[in-house]
């Protein structure tokens, strides 16, 4: 099963580097919920169909790879934006930020004092890359929409980092972990659509300025 | 030796016009046409040699250099590279910076003689030519590092040798496809196809590689062509190399394994050709430096 996961690994760090370069929304949109999909076959390739595996990777696949995908597809819909403009740094830098972090994640992930069976596989680095991505999409886009993008990029990071652990790690963290990126996602919606309404644009840097 | 000699550039030398023509005939048949015969760049060729030399008088003997060494260097990196399992006929350790930097002299010289006829409408196509080119040569620098970790060689022959195979089995096989797909991106941009080029177009927004070459006519247009031909073959070899590694031991089985992966490349071609559209200008460097990260990305995989 370990050679499958290889490949798998690699299609979530290629989907971070399109994710990054990419322009438009529902493109990225459907991209997050393809990796999301992948993420969701991870448990059952790293520790066999077990129940504990099989009910992570149904609950992954429903939320991060239909139900968040739809909401925001739903949202990009009602709001008519196609394209991210104009972001804070530049599709070209980005990707190069993007690619550079990686890469630092690959070495870093060399230094850490991991378990012995965990030293050399892809898991830990690709997690942290993952991580990055999601804070990088946060930090430079300016639509709402491309930021919960990033938000839900880094749960893609961390659900890495517990498929690792998921021996360990109770079922009842996990599925909070979803709960509350579920809740994030509803509310950024309704933060979405209010932008939206108040504005007619979905520029979260209006929200910083001050109005009577 | 001298029979290997002769076998490589035979191959070469009648093989490479019939790729253009399955990719032209791949194009007519996803458009519906019959479209020309599969041997037409031969005609095309051979009308061109037929027809005298027409120089402009603002011309130098640069706007001969042109074709000229755009014809030759594709034959001399074809020595350098092994045709499928048949063995290169020279090689020697480091011979891949030789390869890479020969196509970039070729290149010096089109753009020269595009230059020299002061058109500022060449001088257009050169500038944009050279742009897309520099950020070209580091993905196929990166990808030849790659393969030279995993072969702990520096030839061309070492590189693309019998190791390919455990290789696409082991860890690194991952880094193998990332710079299958970036290698794939270069030698569409390198050949100047779609979605980086089209080699059909005259339009002076669009055109890239065909405007550099508006002034030559007859057999300087023939060599011209013929060279393209040469270089996208030669350049096909490292591709398909690298995605069909196996070896069957005896030559004619080798020979015809490779020459069945360039027409499977060259209907590729064409297929992409059919389904996509032409990037916009802007985007193409993007896209060039996006690969240029595959690779990088590719070689770290490997390098941990």
């Amino acid at each position: 099963m370990l050679e499958l996961t290889n490949p798998l690994l690699l299609a979530v760090i290629l989907i971070n580097f399109y994710t990054l370069g990419s322009a438009r929304l529902v493109a990225c949109v459907r991209v997050v919920a393809l990796q999301g999909a992948l993420l969701a076959l991870l448990p059952l390739l790293s520790h066999g169909f077990t129940f504990h595996a099989m009910v992570l990777a149904a609950e992954a696949f429903c939320f991060k790879g239909v139900v968040i995908p739809w909401l925001l597809l739903r949202a990009i819909h009602r709001v008519r934006i196609r394209r991210e403009m104009e972001p804070i740094v530049g599709f070209v830098p980005t990707l190069i930020l993007g690619v550079l972090t990686t890469v630092g994640a690959f070495l870093f992930a060399d230094l850490l004092p991991l378990a012995p069976e965990h030293h050399d596989g892809m898991f830990v680095p690709t997690a942290l890359a993952t991580m990055f991505s999601g804070f990088l999409l946060l930090i430079t886009r300016r639509k709402a929409i491309t930021q919960i993008l990033g938000y839900l990029m880094l749960e893609n990071g961390i659900f890495i980092f517990a498929v690792l652990l998921s021996a360990a790690m109770p079922f009842m963290v996990e599925a909070g972990i979803l709960l509350d990126l579920l809740v994030g996602v509803f509310v950024m919606g309704i933060v979405v659509n209010q932008i939206s309404r108040e504005f007619s644009t979905l520029n979260t840097e209006r929200l910083t300025a001050l109005k009577e | 030796m001298i029979i290997r000699l002769f076998l490589h550039l035979a191959l070469l030398l009648l093989f490479a016009p019939l790729l253009q023509g399955v990719i032209t005939r791949t194009k007519a048949l996803f458009a519906g046409r019959v479209g020309a015969p599969l041997l037409q760049p031969y005609y095309d060729l051979a009308r061109l040699w037929r027809k005298g030399f027409v120089f402009s008088r603002t011309t130098t003997w640069v706007f001969l250099a042109g074709p000229l060494v755009g014809l030759v260097v594709p034959l001399l990196a074809s020595l350098l590279i092994p045709f499928g399992a048949l063995p290169a006929p020279i090689s020697f350790e480091g011979d891949l910076v030789l390869f890479v930097y020969l196509f970039a002299l070729s290149r010096f010289f089109t753009v020269a003689a595009a230059l020299d006829t002061g058109s500022s409408f060449e001088g257009m196509g050169a500038a944009r030519e050279v742009t897309f080119s520099c950020l070209a040569e580091p993905t196929l620098l990166f990808a030849l590092l790659v393969l030279a970790r995993l072969s702990d060689g520096l030839s061309l022959g070492t590189l693309l040798g019998s190791h390919l195979l455990p290789a696409w089995h082991s860890d690194a096989g991952a880094s193998l496809g990332l710079i299958l797909v970036s290698l794939f991106l270069v030698l569409l941009v390198e050949n100047s196809r779609i979605p980086f080029d089209d080699p059909n177009t005259h339009l002076e927004l669009t055109m890239i590689h065909e405007v550099m070459i508006l002034d030559h006519s007859g057999p300087a247009l023939g060599m011209i062509l013929y060279g393209a031909a040469l270089k996208m073959m030669v350049m096909g070899a490292l591709l398909v190399r690298l995605a069909l590694p196996w070896q069957t031991g005896w030559w004619l089985s080798d020979a015809l394994l490779f020459l069945a992966g360039l027409t499977g490349l060259a209907v590729l071609i064409g297929v992409i050709e059919s389904i996509m559209a032409r990037l916009r200008l802007p985007r193409v460097p993007q896209v060039l430096v996006g690969t240029m990260l595959l690779s990088i990305f590719a070689l770290v995989l490997v390098l941990r």
